[in-house]
């Protein structure tokens, strides 16, 4: 079975977008965020695709869209396949695939905290997974800005005032002078 | 006399499959295990919620050594990125050179020579004999046996010596570079590695006798945490926890890279997949891991360039794209997911760590009616490095 043929059956019952060959086994294939689910479980049921390997997110923010990488494996072939689902950036929020995997509630729950992509319904998606206490912009997108957090929030710590580790060391261990 | 746990003191669950734990009740105590434990694997905790001292419900708490790396690497070139990239998992750093480099020779339409992908290979060997050093120590020590880590750290070390001599550096090596490999063996090299390699293989010796055929570690880990090979697809898992499980997955054999087509070796399989099969799965892969270097020395085309020619690192820039690079790491798929968008810069860099699915999830799910004392060998024998989880 090749990806070509892979993409054929799957456009014959889902309205797929163009398959991008990246190598013989390895593709990927944009999803409307509506078809997704059928397409994951006729890929897990039928394809033999029953590994999922990862599920991350990229910010286009110039084009004003999120992409979510749902990357799926079947072992026997062996061959991968990236669905892409572009989601609008502003109240993104994606049906949730836990039921499918169970283990994909904890990339939904960081991509909810990284990103600010609601899953609604997946299990403790709401609970802080890495970051505690954040009130800021999701960190992941694109228009956080870290530089500005990091002076608005952290003291600044003065540098060395010398290059010389002789002079920085004396005035370390003898502040007033010897 | 067997022990029988009282099942009415357990909390019923709810509609959405939550537990209804009423901590007021005094029937459940909170109980962390980490983050500064000598039972947890890393910079990690476990949120224990015990009735007596059996687990009801355990909760995985990661970010204690969160740096933002696949941010950081969005305002880094490409070859700023690759000194990065080996700190994401400290025991094993050069699973992530290698990804890193091949995802981006990938998309840059770049080859690395034939020689520097078997030393590529030879590193990620030594790599996964020093893992597994580090997981039989950790292993045996969550269930008392303290001198295994003793005799472990001590061939790991001479491991690291070797590792010294190739490449520079003990821990993060920034060896394996987009291209290729920024060296070739030094001289000798092949006579003092198989000194290490008959070293490692007596030390081994040694932990079989002593941990392996151990009746106290016989009896704490036979039949204990047992993962179905039902999860395997449900929960990710890859790697020897799904090996010792009965499945061959190995990336080195499913979807071979590098020169491993050219090696002969077969995927080390159990079929308890309990703790013990998992351990024991690790050790015979140490083995297969010293064959697997020794194959590669001699083998190994001795002349050849080490780096193919790449653009002007200070503007390069790649062509649109996205790709997926994995390895077999010694804890399971190790992978990265790179996405260029013309620029000098990655657009996105997601890494794929095995121990993302297996301290999270799957985790959580066996933790439920261990025994308190046993929570730390179940973690361990799942092998995870909390920095690949949270990046």
């Amino acid at each position: 079975m090749t990806l070509r043929d892979l993409h054929t059956r799957l456009t014959a019952l889902f309205p797929l977008g163009e398959l991008t060959e990246q190598r013989p086994n390895l593709g990927f294939v944009t999803v409307p965020a509506d078809y997704l689910r059928p397409t994951l479980l006729h890929l897990r049921d039928r394809e033999g695709f029953t590994h999922l390997v990862l599920l991350t997110a990229v910010d286009w923010l110039e084009d004003g869209q999120f992409q979510l990488t749902y990357l799926l494996s079947n072992r026997a072939i062996p061959c991968d396949i990236g669905l892409r689902v572009m989601l609008p950036r502003e109240g993104a929020s994606m049906e949730s695939i836990h039921e499918l995997w169970p283990t994909a509630a904890t990339y939904q729950r960081e991509l909810r905290e990284m990103f600010g992509i609601a899953f609604p319904g997946s299990p403790r998606v709401e609970e802080e997974f890495i970051l505690e206490g954040w009130i800021d912009l999701p960190p992941y997108r694109r228009d956080f800005d870290t530089k500005k957090f990091s002076e608005e929030n952290f003291n600044h710590r003065p540098g060395r005032e010398t290059t010389d580790p002789a002079a920085h060391m004396k005035k370390q261990l003898y502040p007033g002078g010897l | 006399m067997s022990y029988t746990p009282d099942r009415s003191q357990y909390p019923a669950a709810r509609a959405d499959g939550s537990l209804d734990i009423d901590l007021a009740s005094g029937k459940y105590l909170k109980l962390w295990q980490g983050p500064n434990h000598p039972g947890i694997t890393g910079n990690m905790s476990v949120e224990l919620t015990v009735c007596g001292d059996e687990v009801v419900e355990g909760k995985t708490h990661v970010g204690y050594l969160h740096r933002g790396f696949e941010k950081l690497m969005e305002r880094r070139s490409f070859i700023q990125c690759f000194p990065i990239v080996c700190r994401i998992c400290v025991p094993e750093p050069d699973f992530n050179e290698y990804c890193y480099a091949a995802a981006v020779e990938e998309l840059a339409g770049i080859e690395s020579p034939e020689r520097a992908n078997w030393i590529r290979a030879l590193i990620l060997e030594m790599g996964r004999i020093n893992s597994y050093m580090m997981y039989l120590g950790g292993q045996a020590g969550s269930l008392g046996l303290g001198v295994i880590g003793q005799w472990t750290t001590y061939v790991r070390d001479l491991m690291l010596d070797r590792f010294e001599e190739l490449t520079g550096a003990r821990i993060y090596h920034m060896f394996i570079l987009p291209g290729g490999v920024r060296d070739g063996l030094p001289e000798g090299f092949e006579q003092r590695m198989e000194e290490t390699l008959r070293e490692i293989e007596s030390t081994m010796k040694d932990v079989y006798e002593v941990m392996f055929c151990n009746a106290v570690f016989k009896k704490r880990t036979v039949g204990m945490g047992v993962i179905n090979p039902a999860w395997l697809d449900q929960y990710g898992v890859t790697g020897p926890n799904a090996r010792a499980a009965g499945v061959a997955k190995d990336v080195r054999k499913d979807q071979p890279y590098l020169i491993y087509p050219e090696l002969d070796f077969e995927p080390v399989v159990g079929q308890d997949s309990d703790i013990y099969t998992r351990a024991d799965v690790r050790r015979r892969d140490v083995l297969v891991s010293i064959d697997l270097v020794r194959q590669m020395l001699a083998k190994m085309p001795k002349t050849g360039p080490l780096s193919a020619k790449i653009p002007n690192v200070l503007h390069w820039k790649i062509p649109r794209g996205e790709t997926y690079i994995r390895g077999e790491c010694s804890r399971g798929e190790y992978g990265y997911y790179l996405v260029t968008d013309g620029s000098g810069f990655p657009r996105r860099v997601n890494v794929r760590g095995p121990s993302y699915t297996h301290a999270m999830a799957l985790l959580e799910r066996m933790i439920v009616n261990v025994n308190i004392s046993d929570v730390a060998a179940l973690m361990v024998s799942l092998h995870t490095y909390p920095p690949e989880i949270e990046r």
